[in-house]
């Protein structure tokens, strides 16, 4: 019973993290119909500003604050500079420019903070809490992080939902021209909703990052566990986002803690789950079909 | 539709300061193509202050593409635009309904996935904080809407969605307003209330429309006049009345 409520947080707590991530995707293929293949790496770049400051003595939080504030610095001028004149253009175009960004800042970061294995810290203990006697098998550490997705996704929820900029920024996303008739200034909503989705991928990183070891491509499983979370969810639902991340995260979990050799089978699982959900529901499991219509 | 309300309902127009008959939107000389070809031929036309000019023609004779470019979403190769005297050829999109123009376009516009309160807010957005009571205002003109304040867009059913988006237009305060084909796939009745709505506007209100259909026997029985439009090229422009009678050019050109 034990072995099992700790393989199940540990999966919650990896599923946030792969939801956050996922999440990061979503927001930016509603609003500007691209996939950004570079989120991953844009990620590691802000991790490892957050490391050079800790490195430098500065505490974790301060490092915290300052990687998610060059996230949004840096999802919002790549959008700008970068984004901005492959948007709207042939699909296949805005791929290759974020494909190319994905290697480019990889290497980027190599050749700036060097290729080595480096640990980063976290803020609590890895210990569980201890209840009398018994250790429970949930940690401080598993608690900061659900925590903290929970927290960034409410602010977004209510920045949506209950401002102004909120609402400009989804009828950017849902109808640019309808939009730009009614006197909403899309370029800049786009270019915020870019930087806050960076924000999202780079808290990803940062919590993933935690208690490990982190190199310039330390986010390549979190990608694909990310990417497949997006699809299983429908890409076009933020919703589906966090759910599909919550999915993907409790089902690797058992399959590693409880199938024969399972850490082996963790990669090649998530790829059933893919394959299995695009099976029955090929638009992803919060697909609406019907919505998209004028 | 509440045609006892509509008298006081809005106040649309706010800021015209425009004397009725004079012309508040000018067209001139313009032309604007689609790589080699041109929809629209050097068209010269005006829309004055407190009066429905009717922009009819059949499907493609350049009547979507001349709204687009007065609103800036289509570029033109010359010619120039001219709202109440103020040159806006060049102006970004965004910036036209500030100037008192607002476009309804092809299509209607609705957000479909934001209900049909955050529609109406998101045509107020750039006025800054806007009183509950101009929203108000239109759910009393538009009471099937106002039901349906918090379903989402896309539930509408096609008459509902012409009077979300022209409400939201009005939330804008237009001095001129731009439609797309309002009558499209709308069942006569509806068509009716939504003309007699806009007759009703500009008669007490002051609010002046730009109205482009391909239904010429509506439009021209709600406007005061009518330029017809072939090919890119304007062919007659007179009194919605005058057109109504001559047979010749309504076979010619208007089906009717």
């Amino acid at each position: 019973m034990d072995y099992f409520v700790n393989v199940t947080i540990t999966g919650l707590t990896q599923g946030m993290i792969y939801s956050a991530f996922a999440l990061a995707l979503v927001l930016i293929w509603r609003s500007t119909r691209i996939v950004n293949f570079a989120q991953g790496s844009m990620a590691a770049a802000t991790t490892f500003i957050a490391l050079a400051l800790i490195q430098a003595g500065a505490s974790y939080w301060v490092a915290l604050i300052v990687a998610l504030v060059s996230g949004f610095v840096l999802g919002a001028v790549i959008e700008r500079v970068i984004i901005r004149p492959v948007e709207g253009g042939p699909e296949l175009n805005a791929v290759i420019v974020t494909l190319g960004l994905f290697v480019a800042i990889q290497a980027l970061i190599a050749i700036i903070f060097g290729s080595s294995f480096q640990s980063f810290p976290t803020p609590f203990g890895v210990r569980g809490f201890e209840l009398g006697d018994t250790t429970i098998p949930l940690t401080p550490t598993n608690l900061y992080v659900i925590a903290a997705v929970l927290v960034t996704m409410a602010l977004l929820v209510a920045l949506f939902r209950f401002t102004r900029i909120g609402l400009a920024m989804r009828a950017s996303a849902f109808s640019q021209e309808v939009a730009r008739l009614l006197g909403v200034k899309v370029g800049g909503m786009l270019t915020l909703g870019w930087g806050l989705a960076a924000v999202v991928g780079s808290l990803s990183g940062l919590l993933i990052a935690g208690g490990t070891f982190v190199y310039p491509a330390y986010m390549d499983s979190l990608i694909v566990f990310g990417f497949v979370a997006a699809i299983i969810g429908g890409l076009d639902s933020p919703v589906g986002a966090i759910v599909g991340g919550l999915i993907l995260g409790l089902a690797l979990s058992y399959v590693s803690g409880y199938a024969p050799r399972g850490s082996a089978l963790v990669t090649i699982s998530a790829l059933v789950i893919l394959i299995g959900v695009l099976l029955v529901r090929p638009g992803g499991l919060f697909s609406s079909s019907t919505a998209r219509r004028a | 539709m509440a045609e006892n309300h509509g008298a006081t309902a809005v106040s649309a127009a706010g800021k015209s300061g425009t004397a009725a008959g004079t012309r508040l939107l000018e067209v001139e000389n313009l032309t604007s193509a689609y790589g080699p070809v041109r929809a629209l031929d050097g068209v010269s036309l005006s829309a004055e202050a407190g009066r429905i000019t009717a922009v009819l023609g059949a499907n493609g004779a350049g009547k979507t593409t001349l709204l687009r470019t007065i609103s800036g979403l289509v570029r033109p190769v010359s010619g120039t635009v001219l709202l109440d005297g103020q040159d806006i050829t060049k102006a970004p999109v965004e910036s036209m309904v500030g100037k008192g123009m607002a476009h309804v376009p092809e299509g209607r516009g609705v957000i479909a996935e934001l209900t049909v309160d955050e529609n109406l807010r998101v045509g107020s957005l750039f006025r800054g904080k806007v009183g509950k009571g101009e929203f108000d205002r239109v759910y009393d003109l538009f009471p099937r809407i106002a039901e349906r304040k918090n379903n989402a867009a896309h539930t509408l059913s096609g008459g509902e969605r012409q009077m979300l988006v022209i409400g939201r237009a009005l939330l804008a305060q237009p001095r001129i307003l731009l439609l797309d084909e309002p009558s499209l796939g709308l069942a006569p009745r509806i068509v009716a209330q939504i003309f007699g709505l806009l007759r009703q506007l500009v008669d007490s209100e002051g609010l002046s429309v730009l109205l482009v259909e391909q239904n010429a026997r509506s439009a021209l029985s709600v406007a005061d006049v009518g330029v017809v439009l072939n090919l890119g090229r304007v062919v007659v422009t007179d009194s919605a009345s005058t057109l109504m009678g001559d047979e010749d050019l309504r076979h010619a050109y208007l089906g009717f």
